[in-house]
């Protein structure tokens, strides 16, 4: 980790970011998903050579984080050609954010970047006012599932920040 | 700080008389796998479980419930379907087996000429399966899956603990004869 403090902590404000998130040169980050969760993906990078891969199991549980409104927006160092060859290899209708030039920036912020230069695998879910809700490192090597996002919702949910849609 | 790492997903959802089983009911170890049939991952561990039951009969009964990924597997969700289709016929294994056995020939047309194969009525099943009439059950298990921590397919869970090893036949005898010792 770059970051001393390691991944950013439950309670924290959310840092924003502006990140391109299409080759037309559209760009996204928290603020503007205000008002619903938000979940960050950081991953290592495109391509990763399993059948089961993280991002492309979290389009197929895609209608579980609509149940809550939730904006997913996976983010590697990855450029967005390779984004986009990889969203249309493996299907993936969401946002996969470049956090290309500055390289890393937006993972360094969050405490999410490793020293070989990639996203560390982590993820952070953030309440609809912007403030990390639950955030959780993983090995690179293990995908997480989508089990850990759920449970954070679901206490969104319950807590009432969140109301099922 | 840094943030603990992952502890080991369970499964959440129990197994039920709804589930499809294959194995001695009063088997001392149940293994759950979450799969899709147009993985080749699974399909590659398919007859290592074969095996597997054969070897352990009696300590070990399968449980499969449906993993279809279908943004990377176009034909994962209506092969799911069909096997339900079966299996409210009583005839799920069957299905299955074959359906691991034709994994390049899951477009409609082989799979209706596979349910013909099998001496079930192709039409219905067609017909079943293009009305989505066991989408239900299917995203059920899928869902269930999701939140017990299914990563990929196929995900299997022995005795409730998620499975992190390989699909050899080696460590699967090895995983059983863990859980059984316990």
């Amino acid at each position: 980790m770059t970051d001393p403090n390691g991944l950013i902590g439950p309670g924290r404000p959310a840092p924003d970011f502006a990140l391109p998130a299409t080759p037309d040169g559209r760009r996204t980050g928290v603020r503007e998903h205000r008002g619903r969760p938000v979940v960050l993906a950081f991953y290592p990078a495109d391509w990763s050579p399993v059948c089961g891969d993280q991002m492309a199991l979290y389009q197929a549980a895609m209608p579980e984080f609509d149940h809550y409104g939730t904006a997913l927006l996976g983010i590697s160092v990855d450029s967005l050609w390779s984004h986009r060859a990889f969203a249309q290899d493996q299907g993936i209708e969401f946002p996969l954010l470049a956090d290309f030039e500055p390289k890393g920036e937006v993972a360094r912020a969050y405490g999410a970047y490793t020293r070989s230069g990639e996203a560390a695998r982590a993820l952070v879910v953030i309440d609809p006012d912007g403030t990390v809700a639950w955030a959780q490192l993983y090995p690179p090597e293990v995908n997480p599932g989508a089990d850990g996002i759920l449970d954070a919702l679901e206490r969104m949910r319950t807590s009432g920040e969140v109301r099922i849609g | 700080m840094t943030t603990p790492l992952q502890v080991t997903a369970r499964l959440r959802t129990p197994v039920t008389g709804s589930d499809h089983v294959r194995g001695a009911a009063d088997a001392p170890v149940t293994i759950v796998e979450y799969a899709d049939f147009q993985c080749h991952y699974c399909g590659a561990a398919y007859p290592n479980l074969n095996e597997l039951l054969r070897q352990r009969e009696g300590t070990v009964r399968l449980v499969y419930r449906y993993f279809p990924i279908a943004n990377v597997h176009p034909y994962a969700e209506s092969a799911a379907e069909a096997a339900e289709a079966a299996g409210v016929r009583g005839r799920f294994w069957e299905m299955h087996d074959w359906l691991y056995e034709h994994q390049d020939q899951l477009d409609p047309v082989h799979l209706s000429l596979g349910v013909e194969q099998l001496g079930m009525p192709p039409d219905d099943i067609d017909a079943e399966v293009e009305r989505h009439a066991h989408a239900d059950r299917v995203r059920r298990d899928f869902v269930g899956g999701i939140r017990s921590g299914v990563n990929g397919t196929p995900t299997l869970f022995v005795n409730g603990a998620r499975h992190d090893g390989g699909y050899a036949l080696p460590e699967l005898l090895a995983a059983v004869d863990a859980a059984a010792d316990t």
